[in-house]
């Protein structure tokens, strides 16, 4: 088994790109990501993706992004799991180079939300979720995160600002990064003043989607050609729940997250407080809130307590969304996973700037699909 | 038009049709080949009494398609007397508030039409506030 | 007149179980004369029930035939038919009855078809179970009159077009909370009150629903019952009329020979409007929620195009025990959710959204 690294990244700006098709932005990614990596020759292209099929009419992705990015005849497939269909991806990608059959991967997320409007794309990303028995009662996306978090309110007694600092935390450090779709700093107040959007969700507990597409090149030690833009993956995990929430014994326990977590740290022979950040899944706020429960950064429904703006700023203890997290950037289903490795790679080669954490050696990121049906759990460490 | 589809679901849907696993006699909702508890293979119907309480909820403004016209709804996880709990709107709520802990009962209701009105109509379970 | 022209089956036969379902949002008749009327003028009732956004005349026939079984205690599979009556089938084609069969549990080995004759198709529904279970073609036959019938806005029947239905396990005699002793259907084509196909709202004949139609049809199915039958108003502690408004009932109890007393419990077209195939039906569950062992009950439907259903119904000791086993018909009037025309255009569909 060999060593797999990140020799390159690249990323296009989230936003809502009327004038680009998805193959536009998945050949932006992956070219600019190849020429960061020295143009390698890729044996295999993972495109990480959910919604084409319905949004787009388009399936098999595996051709088409490959003939697009000029790279005609390489073996590509796409991998699926909803929102986490990037950080999916990688894990394959992870897999094959690891298992020394292949030397180069290319691993591209891409979403293109807006080939569709109105009600019909509500209903195409409830799939994340159970269609016959959540989607089928009208629930939503953010909806099934405001069933949860009107129960983590009532159980435990939370107070309704103690889920600010997910949002205020992401907006600030998206000030700084070009590729985040908003970059306004929010405050406490910005954040009470916000309408309800599903109640009890209000504007910025919830994601917005977006366009955008995002690349890594996986290499073996044999193919990396400059150490210092190295970054190692010290492991990937993945780790399934039922796919609808009412199904769960405990429908507050992210049991996925908590089993991916666990393991990730394992294999890569770590604890928790060797950690310098975490590119965590912080939009629904309530998911924020439940992965820092199950993967064990606080106590059952005390994790409101740990989610406070100064634990998770990038001078705290436990920095999250260091470059705007997935609040800050906008959600882009097939690349939010891609997008959190790039901003850990980012990180972890002190190119971060204003939000540079000192001596970042370590990151972990973690993708989750619907209610973190899914959850997807990657560990990243300077070369 | 996904015919198919909703027809198989319709004693479910209509009747709140779920099964009991024979060998543990766990009760399961919705219906699935494995008994979640015991890993054991589960087939065997059962009708559950429709009564529960509301575990949480949460309001829809913005809905997907289909559901437009009945737009806002509350939809509730609703932990039903049996043990399991089910998604599912809730219906007839008036001027009550909604609460954690409220006790419901089901009631089959027009859930929505499949396309648009030239598609079939698709019914199955809501829950409202008990009744009396 | 002829001998023997009532429907009367070879074995005795009766209402085994009962139930009713009235939505809860009332639509105030002050309301429509607003927006039509500028305020001027009476109005025929005070308050109509209006169908939710998420129900129809399946959903209701539903809820009516769970509370009978709630209340009549045997197994649905034991059903060999249902019959639902309406004139606002969800569906022109394809059943409200088989949906109403499986939502209630009902086998496979079933007779099930939908009736539309306006607002007698409910009673049609029962006479034809009396005939299934009478001949002993089947134990138990579930009849059902069920409405959430459109009146055309601005129009004088929009005051009274309401939702509502009841449904009847029919059943032997013996098990019965309640025997159908006898029925008599009294039929003609007299064209009062229709709809084309095709169309949204009805059409009707303004004063010529009165004489030739309402009247003529309660009145002889009334008094050919009971010269059949031998029997007097006084005879019957309970009448039930269909009720298109509060007058008519009214005026043709007078003229048969009813009292106030007799009718009242069974008028509930001031409360609720005119729930068409459910009218008469739901006037009956009102009265069998009452009713004492050994109380006599005539029951006189009447649909336009048209027709009249007579029944001649005798409460058993039964009832007591039983009725109690579902909500009453006053506890869903109680259920009361007051909205105004704007709601009502929105929940009836009448706002063109395309």
């Amino acid at each position: 088994m060999q060593k797999v690294y990140i020799a390159g990244v690249g990323q296009v700006p989230v936003g809502e790109h009327w004038d680009k098709s998805l193959t536009n932005l998945s050949t932006a990614a992956v070219r600019s990501a190849l020429k960061e990596a020295g143009n390698p020759q890729p044996d295999i292209v993972y495109i990480g993706n959910f919604l084409a099929s319905s949004l787009s009419h388009q399936a098999n992705l595996g051709a088409l992004v490959c003939d697009e990015a000029g790279l005609r005849g390489v073996e590509g497939t796409t991998v699926e799991a909803g929102e986490a269909s990037g950080a999916a991806a990688l894990h394959m990608g992870y897999l094959a180079v690891r298992s020394g059959l292949v030397d180069c991967v290319v691993v591209v997320g891409v979403e293109k939300m807006t080939d569709m409007v109105g009600t019909e794309v509500q209903s195409a990303a409830v799939e994340s979720g159970d269609t016959d028995f959540e989607g089928m009662q009208g629930l939503t996306y953010s909806g099934i995160a405001g069933l949860l978090m009107q129960r983590y309110l009532d159980q435990y007694r939370a107070p309704r600002d103690s889920f600010a600092g997910f949002p205020i935390t992401a907006h600030n450090n998206g000030v700084n990064n070009p590729f985040a779709m908003y970059q306004k700093a929010l405050d406490l107040e910005g954040y009470k003043k916000a309408p309800v959007v599903c109640e009890p969700l209000s504007l910025y507990d919830v994601p917005t989607y977006a366009d955008g597409a995002a690349a890594v090149i996986l290499v073996s030690q044999k193919l990396l050609k400059d150490k210092n833009k190295a970054v190692m993956i010290s492991a990937s995990e993945i780790a399934t729940d039922t796919l609808a929430v009412h199904d769960r014994a405990d429908p507050l326990a992210f049991e996925a997250v908590r089993i991916s977590t666990e393991n990730a740290l394992q294999k890569a022979g770590l604890t928790r407080d060797c950690l310098d950040l975490f590119e965590c899944w912080d939009t629904p706020s309530i998911y924020g809130m439940l992965s820092l429960e199950a993967g064990g950064f606080a106590e059952r429904g005390q994790g409101w307590r740990t989610a406070a703006p100064e634990n998770m700023a990038l001078t705290g203890r436990l920095p999250i969304a260091t470059l705007g997290g997935i609040k800050a950037h906008g959600l882009v289903p097939g690349a939010a996973g891609i997008y959190q490795v790039v901003d850990a790679v980012t990180q972890l080669r002190g190119k971060a700037g204003k939000n540079q954490i000192k001596s970042a050696q370590v990151a972990m990121t973690q993708a989750i699909s619907g209610a973190a049906a899914s959850a997807i759990t990657h560990i990243l460490r300077t070369a | 038009m996904e015919i198919p589809r909703h027809w198989r679901l319709q004693k479910q849907r209509l009747a709140l049709v779920g099964e009991v696993c024979p060998h543990c006699h766990a009760k399961i909702f919705p219906a699935r080949d494995v008994c979640p508890e015991c890993g054991g293979e589960a087939k065997t119907a059962f009708k559950f009494s429709g009564k529960g309480e509301v575990y949480s909820f949460t309001t829809l403004h913005s809905v997907p398609a289909g559901f437009e016209e009945n737009a806002p709804y509350t939809v509730a996880l609703v932990k039903l007397e049996e043990g399991p709990i089910i998604t599912a709107q809730l219906t007839d709520v008036g001027e009550k508030e909604v609460k954690i802990g409220m006790p419901v009962e089901m009631v089959t209701r027009r859930i929505r039409q499949d396309g648009d009105e030239r598609g079939m109509l698709i019914y199955g379970y809501k829950f409202r506030p008990v009744m009396g | 007149m002829d001998e023997n022209l009532l429907l009367k089956p070879a074995r005795a036969v009766g209402i085994v179980g009962y139930g009713v379902y009235i939505p809860q949002y009332r639509l105030p008749a002050s309301e429509i004369l607003r927006v039509w009327s500028g305020d001027e003028g009476g109005t025929p009732i005070k308050e109509k029930a209006v169908a939710g956004l998420d129900e129809d005349t399946v959903t209701i026939s539903i809820e009516a035939a769970r509370n009978a079984f709630a209340r009549a205690g045997i197994d649905p599979l034991e059903l060999r038919a249902v019959w639902v009556g309406s004139e606002s089938h969800p569906y022109v084609v394809k059943p409200t009855s088989t949906i109403v069969a499986e939502a209630v549990g009902a086998s496979e080995n079933i007779q099930a078809a939908d009736l539309e004759f306006a607002c007698k198709a409910g009673t049609e529904a029962i006479v034809m179970a009396m005939g299934m279970v009478g001949s002993q073609m089947g134990e138990y036959a579930l009849a059902i009159g069920a409405d959430t019938a459109q009146g055309k806005p601005g129009d004088a029947l929009e005051f009274t077009a309401a939702s509502g239905g009841a449904a009847f396990v029919i059943g032997p005699a013996e098990n019965s909370l309640a025997t159908i002793n006898a029925a008599y259907s009294y039929v003609t084509d007299t064209p009062d009150f229709w709809r084309r196909q095709h169309q949204v709202y009805p059409e009707h004949g303004q004063r010529f629903t009165g004489e030739p139609a309402y009247f003529k049809h309660v009145s002889t199915a009334a008094r050919t019952m009971l010269d059949q039958l031998g029997a007097k108003p006084s005879d019957y502690a309970f009448a039930v009329f269909h009720q298109p408004n509060a007058k008519f009932p009214q005026r043709v109890a007078k003229e048969l020979g009813f009292s106030k007393e007799q009718i009242q419990t069974g008028l509930l077209a001031p409360v609720i409007g005119n729930t068409y195939a459910g009218a008469s039906l739901v006037g009956l569950t009102a009265v069998l929620d009452i009713a004492k062992a050994g109380d006599r009950i005539l029951v006189v439907s009447y649909g336009s195009g048209a027709g009249s259903d007579a029944f001649d119904i005798s409460v058993t000791d039964k009832i007591e025990e039983r009725r109690k086993k579902a909500p009453s018909t006053q506890q869903y009037i109680d259920r009361r959710i007051e909205i105004d025309y704007a709601t009502y255009a929105r929940y009836r569909g009448k706002i063109v959204m395309k």
